[in-house]
């Protein structure tokens, strides 16, 4: 079952609200600026794997810059 | 990979796709959200007319898509009942900030709910005055610094943070009444919930709702958005607890 | 033969504004007006329309402003202490371009003041009484008659330019009672629908923003420049005034309002008393008569302006006239205060003889 979360750079104002929302602590905050001064969210493929698609952490985001997918079984 | 992926989480059509102005971990940006959640679920766009107030909000227009009317601070309730006295059946909501209705506005809101007019007032409680700069607001707690606050909220002198839904709960004229916060997952899914109630009070031609949103403001707070959102919970809803202070809207 | 009805003016007024379709009404009780939210509260639910009594002035302007931004004929009253609490709704009216009718029945003032005849919220009324550089158009009745007529006007002329339009009345014209000929309104056929306003059913075109805040580079400029247009055109084109005898006029009067009336019953004694002696009773305040003021006082000798204040309009008469005499007779508004027409008869000779 594959399920993943996009996280919009250009929405997306570095708040980190996300990373304590997951559940299991997938995303991260990336070290590199975006194009609005930002440090983005980020979700490492390898964690992506693991993305149970529960949206915990689109709910809690201020900007609406996180979109879920979950892929059916 | 042929698994069929569907979207379960999305920006709803009531909410333009821009970027807002707020700050980062600002929960205005969330509750603009489940507003616009709610005016999806009930398939109202067309129908609402959103009435912005003065401070973080006062750009309702950008955000949302429907009609607008701006009001002066602390008028949106005066403004809201003008406009739905002379169309009953459009949805009106008023977007206030707590600078906006606790203070300045307390008259409005009062009266508005006491007339039992058929509004949704969604009232976001930050404890401080946002766009100008983190002034005291009359939700600021005791002890609490802001810029006109400067050693920290002296009760004794400036009084205490005044509790919204529990005094618009109080009024007969009121059909519905809660406070929400929107500083976790589940939180989140309750608030929605209680958005979701707001509206459907007055759809249903139920009465006045008024729907108090605890917020963060991380940079008035002098915080950073994680910290902000923890102070949600350990010193805010302490003080603002949550829970339904009036339901009587048989809905 | 028409009927003639026995009316107060603040009831002349109501009438004048539900005939002329409104049917919105938010107000606050304040003497010497408080008859008009009165004889509203009685009319015009039959006319299916809502009578709110806000919790203040301030909130009774920001419901009109909510009303007026659906597009709904509404209104409000007060007297001068509540109408200095509606500015700043007043302002934004204007600055969102909300046309509304707002009734001013002044009492003498300032703070608490009295309830007294005054005419010394004329600069409010036509300076643009709130913050922004606005200005409203300000009708000023003189009779019970024109009580109900302008307040049909009014309506016409807000709607028309989408600027709030004020009646400024005040104690005298508000509290008597006199000889009223009700009529049919009658739209003015050029009148456009307000496709700007809010519509009753959804809007699933293009979304309708009322508003006043304007950020974008040179957008506000623009704006201000947009409503002066507008009051220059209202200058060229809806000044209304009264003129009595100014064809040989030597000395010509000017007043409005309650002033007005006294002051026409001076210039009747002046007259069989042989002066040559006219009037010009300006009705619009905003847009000011001064095009005509310069046309009919070309001829004169002098110009006298009477006023129950201190001296406000005459600054107006002389901006229009820079190059006449223009001499000022005023009382200052309060109770005993009120001139009689021989006092204005003894400044109309000594100025007449100067």
């Amino acid at each position: 079952m594959t399920n993943k979360i996009v996280i919009d750079e250009l929405l997306c104002k570095g708040c980190a609200l996300c990373t304590e929302a997951c559940p299991q602590n997938l995303i991260i905050m990336s070290s590199e600026i975006n194009r609005q001064g930002f440090l983005p969210a980020q979700i490492s493929a390898e964690n992506l794997e693991k993305c149970s698609g529960c949206t915990m952490c689109a709910l809690v985001c201020p900007d609406v810059a996180i979109t879920v997918f979950k892929g059916c079984a | 990979m042929n698994t069929q992926m569907k979207q379960v989480f999305s920006r709803p059509d009531s909410l333009k796709d821009v970027q807002t102005h707020f700050c980062p971990g600002c929960q205005h940006g969330t509750i603009h959200r489940l507003v616009a959640e709610a005016m999806d679920h009930f398939a109202i766009k067309d129908k609402t007319i959103g009435i912005a107030s003065v401070g973080c909000s006062v750009f309702l227009y950008d955000y949302f898509d429907i009609d607008v009317i701006e009001a002066p601070h602390g008028r949106a309730p005066a403004v809201a009942t003008g406009a739905k006295r002379v169309h009953p059946e459009r949805v009106v909501f008023a977007y206030q900030g707590d600078g906006d209705l606790a203070a300045i506005g307390t008259s409005e809101i009062i009266h508005a709910a006491n007339r039992g007019e058929q509004l949704t007032i969604i009232f976001v409680n930050n404890t401080t005055y946002g766009m100008t700069g983190g002034q005291m607001a009359p939700t600021t707690l005791p002890g609490q610094v802001t810029s006109t606050s400067p050693t920290g909220r002296d009760v004794a002198s400036q009084g205490y943070p005044m509790k919204m839904a529990e005094l618009i709960g109080s009024l007969d004229g009121c059909s519905y009444s809660a406070r929400v916060a929107v500083d976790s997952p589940k939180h989140v899914i309750q608030a929605a919930k209680a958005m979701r109630k707001a509206f459907e009070v007055q759809i249903n031609g139920a009465g006045f709702a008024f729907l108090e949103v605890l917020s963060t403001c991380p940079t008035n707070w002098g915080m950073s958005p994680l910290a902000a959102n923890k102070r949600v919970g350990e010193e805010m809803i302490p003080y603002f607890p949550l829970g339904t202070y009036k339901d009587n809207s048989a809905v | 033969m028409t009927k003639r009805l026995f009316v107060k003016g603040n009831e002349a007024v109501a009438m004048g504004a539900l005939e002329a379709g409104c049917r919105y009404y938010f107000g606050y009780p304040i003497t010497p007006q408080s008859d008009v939210p009165e004889y509203i509260a009685r009319h015009l639910p039959a006319l299916g329309g809502q009578f709110i009594q806000a919790e203040s002035e301030i909130a009774s302007i920001n419901m009109l402003l909510g009303a007026a931004a659906c597009g709904a004929r509404a209104m409000t009253s007060s007297s001068s202490p509540g109408i200095s609490l509606k500015q700043e709704g007043i302002s934004y009216m204007a600055g969102s371009e909300c046309p509304g009718l707002i009734v001013n029945v002044c009492r003498s003032g300032p703070g608490l003041g009295g309830i007294d005849a005054s005419q010394a919220d004329y600069f409010q009324a036509v300076k643009g009484g709130g913050h922004g550089g606005y200005h409203i158009i300000v009708l000023a009745p003189d009779s019970v008659q024109e009580m109900y007529d302008l307040a049909m006007l009014a309506f016409d002329l807000s709607d028309r330019y989408r600027i709030p339009a004020m009646l400024l009345a005040d104690a005298v014209i508000g509290q008597m009672k006199e000889g009223l000929v009700a009529h049919k309104y009658v739209p003015p056929a050029d009148l456009a629908e307000k496709t700007w306003a809010l519509t009753e059913k959804c809007n699933s075109g293009k979304r309708k923003v009322v508003k006043s805040l304007r950020l974008g580079d040179g957008e506000m400029e623009a704006h201000n420049n947009n409503l002066h247009a507008r009051y220059a055109e209202m200058a060229q084109r809806e000044v209304r005034y009264e003129g009595l005898h100014l064809d040989d006029a030597e000395l010509v009067l000017t007043a409005f309002g309650s002033c007005a009336r006294i002051a026409k019953t001076a210039l009747r004694l002046a007259r069989e008393q042989g002066m040559k002696v006219g009037m010009l009773r300006p009705v619009t305040l905003f847009p000011f008569p001064a095009a005509p003021l310069r046309e009919h006082c070309a001829t004169a000798r002098k110009v006298l302006c009477f006023e129950l204040n201190n001296g406000q309009m005459v600054d107006d008469v002389r901006l229009a006239l820079p190059d006449k005499e223009v001499a000022f007779y005023g009382r200052a508004p309060g109770a005993g205060s009120l001139p009689t027409p021989e006092e204005f008869l003894a400044q109309i000779r000594t100025h007449y003889e100067a």
